[in-house]
This record gives structure tokens, C-alpha cells and sequence, in this order.
């Protein structure tokens, strides 16, 4: 019981000390995840962080926080989970209200609006990365590109809810994977019965 | 009930904001403007200052716009609501999944998801251009904008700069020239 309680407190406090210096996002923490619970705590081995990161890369939410919870888990089952994930997100959480408090009692003055004037080219620029980023693994054949197309063709003519957008787009991917493995399968069929 | 609708809505979005935190950008953005708890350009606003703090930006994004609506109560339960499902995802697949046999079930499924989601992005990045009023008119305030906005662009995408340092140059590009 002792050892447990020591490792879940271990487990908050690593996390809680990896969250508030990651500045840019989930993918900028997980090399930090991985020094501190492979090589520092000797929780997990490196094959267990990489599995790890996958799955929390596939579940919805930010990547990091979606890391902190499966780590604590396999670390400290279920409270180990709960510890990590208020590990990591109490410091932001404290540190987004007070920039709230901030952005309230500053907003109206002259250099902080033009401030913000000059923000807004760079958060555009910074989804537009990120639209890049995803783009790189996103289109790989004429069928991610049309599916694209189309989303956007969508999303510009009607107002559509982006939830049921995502939906179909998952449902439509299985399809044609689907289509293409049993062409593939097919073609493959058509050459040994003509040989 | 504001604290309900906050917790719904974001456990909604929680469960589909596959891609990370800028995936969910469209997402709330579109759950904020149709209720009316801010306009484009607050939430644009909200956005900067979300990418300038250390975390996810989605998640900062929510949890100011949930402080906003219904204070520090609004405040926890959108962040709550937003976890919620990752956590619960997690453990199911922590518990049931054992070698990731599924996997390819998932990149199947991924396959048509990522398009959509780049797609999303593209779109609201073009929605914060338009309530910026970067590309409607052509003024030096735009043209302005557009230079610092492909500046930015060039060095996240050619130098890979860290966000954080191209958000602190660009604050203080908008000092220089709207000052």
C-alpha cells in the first residue's frame, strides 16, 4: 500500500513537472514523457513508450495529456490514471485562467490590441501548419485528395455539423480500403487463373 | 443548465477531436459562434493567447471559453468534459486491446478521417482570415497581415521554428506596425 501511494505521488509529480515547460503543443512533450518514464523512472522500456504514444496519437484529445493517462495506467492502474492526468493538467489549467485575468484587465489598451493585431497573422499561419502537417500523412492517392476536395466543398456550401463530417469521412475510408484490398485480391485471382 | 450544455458540448467534442489540439479548433469554434458565447474575432483572440500558453491549444482554447460563459465552475467542467472521453477510450483500450491487432481497423478508418480533418483546419484558417478581414479588402492593414502571415508560414513550414517564438516575433511585429 505504501509503495503504491509512492508511486502514484512519483507519477503526479513527474507529470506535473513535464506539463507547464512544453510550449507548442502535445508533440513537443513527448520527448520529455519518454526520458522521464524510461530512463529516469524505469516505469516502462522503450517498446512499451512507443505503443504507448501510438494509441494516444489514435484516441481523440491532445496527444500529450492522452499519453500521461495511458502511462499512468499501465504504471498504476486505474488512480494511477487519474493521477497523472490531474498531474498534467492542473499547471495549465492555473496558468490559462490567469492568462484570462490578464487578457481581461489589458485588452482595451492600445499596444496590447496592436499586439493582438499582429498575433492573428501568426495563428493563422500556425493552422495553416498545422493543416500541412496533418496534409503530409493525410494525402497519399487521388482518393485522400477528392476526399479533401470534398469535405471542403462541404463545408464551405453548407453548414454542416463538423462532427457528422469526420464520421462520414472515417466510414468512407473503411469502405475503400476495403474496395482496394478486394480489387487487389481480385487482380491477384485474374493472374493465376490466366497462368 | 450553461454548465451542462458547456459539459455536453465539449464531451462531444472530445470524442471526435482526432489530429490533436489544432483538430479541435474547428470544433469548438463552431459550438462557440453557434451559441453565441463569442464572436470570430473573440475567439480569435482566444486562440492566440491559447498557442502563446504551454499545453494543448485546443484544450487552453476550451477552458477559456468555458471560464467565460460560466466562470471557474465553467472553467473545470469544460476541461472535465473535454478529457472525459480520452480518458475513458484509453482505458477501454488499456484494459481490452493487448497487441493493437486492431490496428489496422484504425488506419483503415484514419485513411478517410485525415483528409476530412486537414480539410477542417484549411476551413477555419480561412474563417479567421476572413473575420481578420485579411483577404475581403485590400488595404495596408491586409496587406500587412498577408506579409507577416507568410512570413510566419515560411519558418514554421522551411526553418521548422518553434510556434511559440514565431507567436513572440509576430506580437512584436504588431507593436512595429499597428502601433
Amino acid at each position: 500500500m505504501e509503495m503504491k501511494l509512492k508511486t502514484l505521488y512519483k507519477l503526479f509529480f513527474t507529470f506535473l513537472k513535464v506539463s507547464p515547460i512544453t510550449f507548442g503543443g502535445g508533440y513537443a512533450m513527448l520527448p520529455l514523457i519518454e526520458r522521464e518514464v524510461v530512463k529516469r523512472r524505469k516505469w516502462l522500456n522503450e517498446h512499451e513508450v512507443v505503443d504507448i504514444l501510438t494509441v494516444a496519437q489514435t484516441a481523440p484529445g491532445a496527444v500529450a495529456i492522452n499519453s500521461a493517462i495511458f502511462i499512468g495506467y499501465r504504471v498504476a492502474g486505474l488512480l494511477g490514471s487519474i493521477v497523472a492526468l490531474f498531474g498534467i493538467m492542473l499547471p495549465n489549467l492555473l496558468i490559462v485562467i490567469i492568462a484570462i485575468f490578464m487578457y481581461f484587465a489589458f485588452r482595451d489598451n492600445p499596444i496590447i490590441e496592436a499586439v493582438f493585431n499582429g498575433l492573428a497573422s501568426a495563428v493563422i499561419a500556425l493552422i495553416v501548419y498545422a493543416a500541412y502537417m496533418i496534409g503530409r500523412t493525410a494525402i497519399s492517392d487521388l482518393t485522400t485528395i477528392v476526399i479533401a476536395l470534398i469535405s471542403f466543398i462541404i463545408l464551405i456550401f453548407l453548414n454542416v455539423n463538423p462532427v457528422l463530417l469526420i464520421l462520414g469521412g472515417g466510414f468512407v475510408g473503411l469502405i475503400f480500403s476495403k474496395l482496394k484490398v478486394t480489387r487487389k485480391e481480385k487482380r491477384k485471382n485474374r493472374r493465376r487463373n490466366v497462368s | 443548465m450553461i454548465y451542462f450544455q458547456l459539459f455536453w458540448n465539449f464531451f462531444v467534442i472530445g470524442c471526435f477531436s482526432f489530429g490533436g489540439g489544432y483538430a479541435m479548433l474547428p470544433l469548438i469554434d463552431r459550438l462557440v459562434t453557434s451559441h453565441g458565447w463569442m464572436s470570430v474575432e473573440e475567439f480569435t483572440e482566444v486562440i492566440a493567447i491559447s498557442g502563446m500558453l504551454p499545453g494543448s491549444i485546443g484544450i487552453n482554447a476550451a477552458v477559456f471559453v468555458g471560464f467565460q460563459t460560466a466562470g471557474f465552475t465553467g472553467a473545470a467542467l469544460t476541461a472535465l468534459g473535454m478529457v472525459l472521453p480520452s480518458f475513458i477510450i484509453i482505458l477501454l483500450i488499456g484494459k481490452f486491446v493487448q497487441d493493437f491487432q486492431d490496428r489496422k481497423f484504425i488506419e483503415q478508418v484514419f485513411y478517410g478521417l485525415r483528409p476530412v480533418i486537414m480539410a477542417l483546419i484549411i476551413f477555419s484558417a480561412i474563417k479567421f482570415a476572413l473575420s481578420m478581414e485579411i483577404i475581403t479588402s485590400f488595404s495596408w492593414k491586409s496587406t500587412s497581415f498577408l506579409i507577416v502571415f507568410l512570413i510566419a508560414l515560411g519558418f514554421l513550414i522551411f526553418k521548422k521554428t518553434h510556434p511559440m517564438l514565431v507567436i513572440f516575433i509576430s506580437g512584436i511585429c504588431g507593436i512595429i506596425l499597428y502601433y
